[in-house]
């Protein structure tokens, strides 16, 4: 063995004589045993981008090969956990190793002593293919997860063990002696296979107003949030964590800070499923690998997030991953590509960057699990984006827009104000918006469409009549005008505007979206009517019934429906009032 | 990865900017620090950024005018750059490049530390939730900071930026040694009692600026719990560079080590931007925006992600970086990807600052990211959140409503509209406005809630019914009818 280090700068390493590697092979450097990846040949030089901080690494230290490319090992014990970018359980390593991140820790990355309680499926004798379900584990209250066979493998089975298993012990034999365990693993690169897409026709529901309301999420969508700091793609990726009607959650920290990490970590430890009173946790994974962790290894971390997420998919779940953010992923591939001395494309950024984020895009959907066409799955992939400046034009968010299906555009602005989510309403969209509106109409109500589209139009309306109130100002125009004004405040400051905090507007069931939005146009329609017949606009804003109705996100959903009934009564009766006046 | 033997070469192939390269040298590795011989008691520091079984090149923190390749000893110390570091820091004064300036010799080593520092385990991190008094309204009220937070200041040319760290430096001091009070519930919370130290790494400062902190520190006595580390405008750029990293493992020693609540200052994080600039213009890598490496982020946040705190450690690290914003620009690289790793900003204001208003801080886009978790009934007062949300929202509408006014004029403002320009002008006068005083949380809450004397409830639609009858000064009707006459 003769491979040895020829070069290290930064990130990037070289070794010679290593001509009969491959691309994507996982190698050790150095006495450390320092984890890399080749993805460069020339000749009998192969570039290495290295995991792990590399220094001390010097020229003529030695290179294992490992023969296997970069994987990730797939099974129970993964829910609960948090890994870093290149699946190192961070709780042992913590243990093991201390509070700050060793380096070349050997540590493997799911737990081989814990036991867990197979339930045997299969049958002896049967025939199986990859895909097939072998059995299940209880992996959390949550969370049955399923033994599947791994792709590439079938046969008959001819023995099972059921009961207490580790992952180190089979739990099924073929017929040909073929062990199948509990793990599995996979090349993070590469897409796991799938029986067939779906078309997707309903929503990811967030329980945020504004998202499921005006600008919903499919299924198997791929949403982007892009927004510059401060505007809240964090705390929005986080409300979706908690909230969101996914089985799944992979949250990938990718790039970003550590004190956000433990701030999800927590949350999702402290919040319960609304339904079981379990743990949030039980149903995540989180993936860490903050700004100040290896860069390789944050290029890394998206993948290793979204094999996992694919991997509950096949499982039959709804799976949402989150990745924050996918520019530090984007400027990681950029300082690994610069290291190679690579042509730049647009901004420094490798002219491949909008093939590799459209490739990580693509494993988003609604399909029929392989192997088990009579089951489906789904994975939404929701990506955080980090524009420098703020601006959109810049060649991550372009290349991530032709991407997504949904465009969740943050505005600085909003956020100024405190207008959270600082979701701009005129630049955001949803392309998948037509394909549900079905399922909308049969889930949560006949008008719904209908309420949408007034929503909006309230809106448009609102945002032309500013720019005329800006030249003119607002004292010259007509009584209607300013009606339709106050028709966008109620609209933005009751509705569009939602707390992460208040422990009840933190999340609002589609059912309370339908009855909070319909009394507020209720309440905008008769407005409109009595300013039309001449009442004075002045009196109903003074009325203390507007503050009561921008207060009606807060109120608690015990006694909601006669709350809202008062209220109906109350400014039925107050517009009549006026009537007489 | 020390070794006994040490390794001296002359084969200095070429001198470019702030890098030197050496070739044919075994036995290096990479990020290992060197010292370079260029005459009789003349020698530098140097660190390998790049190496290869030909050459290696170092980037030499030092000026490399006067390096020449024919005389040039490069001698490998085998390990990384390292610190001396013991109890006795404390009260020490050194240069940028670590050597001591206060005519005390060089520390007795305790212990040596990698000056790079690793990453916190994020398992191991504990979340900032203590509440850190500065004594700004602006900040305290609005965008308070916890321990283990970092926060910048976000200034530009000419702006009071070292006043304000100033204040907070002494204030923060105060309120932890009990000489004044914490938050109104916050007595006998953990974290609230410890010791409090002070680094400082001054970057590229002018000597008038390093004199105004030393002769503040000398005067306040916060000299005695502080380590200064100074790289003046006239010293050498490359030296910028370590500067930072050596501050920072002092802190995380006093912090982790021994206990220490530190505050970590940082002035001014633009010049050592520049400096990282031209490092990587003279490596000819590919620049980024404006000529910054694309790694700038990764490296900033190595070193802003060493703020925090550990789990079952009592200590903590606050950070307090000071940049520049080139012609006040707030999406400027150097602003920007500050923004994006620390946890919000303080954004100090040309226009407020020429009104006279100090600190000149502009609350709209300032942030602290954990502000919810280091206030409310637990820390500071039930009613904060709220009412810092409602000041928010009226003060982002008087600004938009003075915006309008200065296109359509305030005769075309409604009375409703003028109302809102005036809450702007007294929220600046009134409440971010406070000289040098120090107000305590009590006094910041009380004139947060003076200025909503008088707004009219369909306003006040971010703090509750309770809150407002509990906490807004009650005035008697008479008082309110001489208003409305005036």
């Amino acid at each position: 063995m003769s491979q040895r280090i020829t070069r290290v700068a930064g990130p990037a390493a070289q070794a010679c004589d290593m001509a009969s590697s491959f691309m994507g092979e996982v190698v050790k450097l150095g006495a450390m045993g320092l984890i890399g990846e080749v993805i460069r040949i020339e000749g009998d030089i192969a570039t290495i981008q290295v995991y792990e901080d590399t220094t001390g690494l010097m020229p003529g230290d030695p290179v294992e090969r490992s023969g296997e490319e970069f994987s990730v090992e797939l099974g129970p014990g993964l829910l609960g956990s948090i890994f870093d970018g290149v699946q190192r359980p961070l709780q042992a390593l913590a243990s093991g190793w201390g509070n700050f991140i060793s380096r070349g820790a050997q540590i493997p990355r799911l737990d081989r002593s814990a036991k867990w309680e197979f339930q045997p499926k299969v049958t002896l004798g049967q025939m199986v293919n990859g895909g097939a379900e072998l059995g299940h584990v209880r992996e959390t209250e949550l969370i049955n997860h399923k033994i599947m066979v791994p792709h590439g493998v079938s046969g008959e089975v001819a023995k099972v063990f059921a009961g207490a298993r580790t992952i180190a012990q089979p739990v099924a034999e073929l017929a040909d002696g073929t062990p199948l365990y509990m793990r599995q693993k996979w090349n993070i690169r590469k897409p796991r296979p799938v029986g067939k897409r779906l078309p997707s026709t309903r929503p990811l529901v967030t329980g945020q107003r504004v998202i499921d309301s005006l600008f919903p999420i499919a299924l198997g969508g791929a949403g982007i949030i892009p927004g510059g700091f401060g505007s809240g793609k964090t705390v929005l990726e986080q409300t979706i964590a908690k909230h969101s009607e996914a089985r799944i959650i992979v949250y990938i920290g990718c790039g970003e800070r550590g004190n956000e990490m433990a701030d999800t970590l927590e949350q999702l430890r402290e919040l319960s499923d609304p339904a079981t009173g379990r743990p949030l946790m039980e149903r995540t994974i989180l993936i860490a690998n903050t700004s100040n962790m290896p860069v390789a290894a944050r290029e890394a971390s998206i993948y290793t997030g979204v094999t996992i997420a694919e991997y509950y998919r096949d499982m039959g779940y709804d799976v949402v991953a989150l990745a924050d953010s996918s520019s530090r992923w984007a400027e990681a591939l950029r300082e690994i590509s610069s290291r190679m001395e690579e042509i730049p494309g647009e901004e420094g950024y490798p002219t491949y960057l909008a093939g590799r984020l459209g490739a990580f895009y693509e494993r988003a959907g609604k399909v029929a699990v392989a192997g088990r066409p009579e089951e489906s799955g789904s994975l939404t992939i929701i990506g955080a984006v980090s524009p420098p400046g703020g601006d959109f034009s810049e060649p991550v968010t372009q290349a991530s827009l032709r991407m997504a299906s949904t465009f969740w555009g943050l505005d600085s602005q909003l956020a100024y104000q405190r207008h959270f989510p600082a979701i701009n309403w005129r630049t955001s969209f949803s392309l998948t918006h037509r394909a549900m509106s079905r399922w909308f109409t049969e889930n949560v109500g006949e008008k719904w469409p209908e309420m949408i589209a007034k929503t909006q139009a309230i809106l448009q309306r609102e945002e032309e009549l500013e720019e005329i109130a800006q030249i003119v100002g607002a004292d010259s125009m007509e009584e209607r005008e300013r009606s339709a004004l106050e028709a966008g405040r109620i609209i933005r400051e009751g509705y569009l505007r939602q707390s992460a905090v208040h422990p009840v507007d933190v999340c609002c069931p589609l059912p309370r979206q339908l009855k909070t939005l319909e009394t507020i146009l209720g309440f905008i329609a008769a407005m409109d009517a009595a300013v039309g017949r001449g009442a004075l606009l002045e009196d109903i804003i003074t009325s203390p019934l507007v503050e009561r109705l921008l207060r009606l996100k807060e109120a608690p959903p015990e006694g909601l429906d006669s709350l809202i009934e008062s209220l109906r009564e109350e400014y039925k009766t107050f517009f009549d009032s006026l009537e007489e006046k | 990865m020390s070794r006994s033997i040490v390794t001296e070469y002359q084969t200095v192939d070429a001198v470019k900017g702030p890098l030197i390269f050496v070739r044919g040298i075994k036995g290096v590795s990479y990020g290992e620090m060197a010292t370079i011989v260029t005459g009789p008691e003349r020698s530098m520091l140097g660190q390998v950024i790049e190496i290869s079984d030909k050459f290696a090149a170092l980037q030499v923190f030092g000026p490399t005018r006067g390096i020449s390749p024919a005389t040039a000893v490069v001698r490998f110390h085998g390990e990384p750059i390292e610190m001396s570091l013991s109890p006795l820091i404390l009260g020490r004064m050194f240069r940028g490049d670590g050597a001591p300036m206060d005519g005390a010799p060089p520390l007795i080593p305790a212990h040596r530390r990698d000056v790079s520092g690793s990453a916190i385990n994020p398992v191991q991190r504990e979340l900032p939730r203590d509440f850190m008094m500065t004594g700004v309204s602006a900040i305290d009220g609005l965008n308070t900071l916890a321990r283990g937070q970092k926060l910048p200041i976000f200034s530009g040319a000419g702006l009071p930026s070292n006043e304000l760290a100033n204040l907070i430096i002494n204030n923060a001091g105060l309120a932890n040694q009990g000489l004044a009070g914490q938050g109104l519930a916050g007595q006998g919370l953990a974290g609230q009692t410890g010791k409090f130290a002070l680094v400082f790494a001054g970057m590229g400062i002018t000597g008038r600026e390093a004199d105004y902190f030393y002769n503040s520190f000398h005067q306040s006595g916060a000299i005695e719990h502080s380590v200064v580390f100074m790289n003046l405008a006239g010293d050498p750029v490359i030296e910028r560079f370590i500067t930072p990293r050596l501050a920072l493992t002092a802190a995380e020693y006093l912090a982790f080590d021994l206990d220490y609540h530190v505050l970590v200052v940082l002035t001014d994080m633009t010049n050592y931007c520049n400096a990282l600039r031209e490092i990587s213009s003279a490596r000819e890598e590919i620049p980024g925006r404006r000529g910054y490496p694309g790694y700038m982020y990764t490296d900033l946040a190595g070193l802003y992600e060493r703020a925090g705190r550990i789990r079952g450690k009592p200590g903590s690290i606050t950070q307090l970086p000071i940049l520049t914003m080139p012609d006040d620009d707030i999406t400027h690289p150097i602003a920007d990807l500050t923004g994006y790793i620390t946890e919000g900003q303080i954004v100090l204001d040309r226009d407020l600052n020429r009104k006279g208003v100090f600190p000149p801080i502009n609350a709209l886009p300032s942030l602290s990211r954990l502000m919810d978790h280091a206030i409310g009934a637990k820390s500071t007062r039930e009613d904060h959140r709220q009412l810092a949300d409602q000041l928010y929202m009226l003060y982002a509408r008087g600004v938009e409503q003075r915006r309008v006014a200065s296109i359509i004029g305030e005769e075309g403002l409604t009375e409703e509209d003028r109302g809102y320009v005036r809450f702007a002008d007294r929220f600046e006068k009134d409440f971010i406005h406070q000289g040098e005083s120090r107000r305590d949380m009590e006094q910041t809450l009380a004139a947060g809630w003076a200025l909503l004397e008088g707004i009219e409830d369909r306003d006040l639609v971010r703090v509750s019914r309770d809150m407002i009858n509990k906490y807004r000064p009650q005035r008697g009707d008479d008082e309110l009818d001489k208003d409305k006459q005036a």
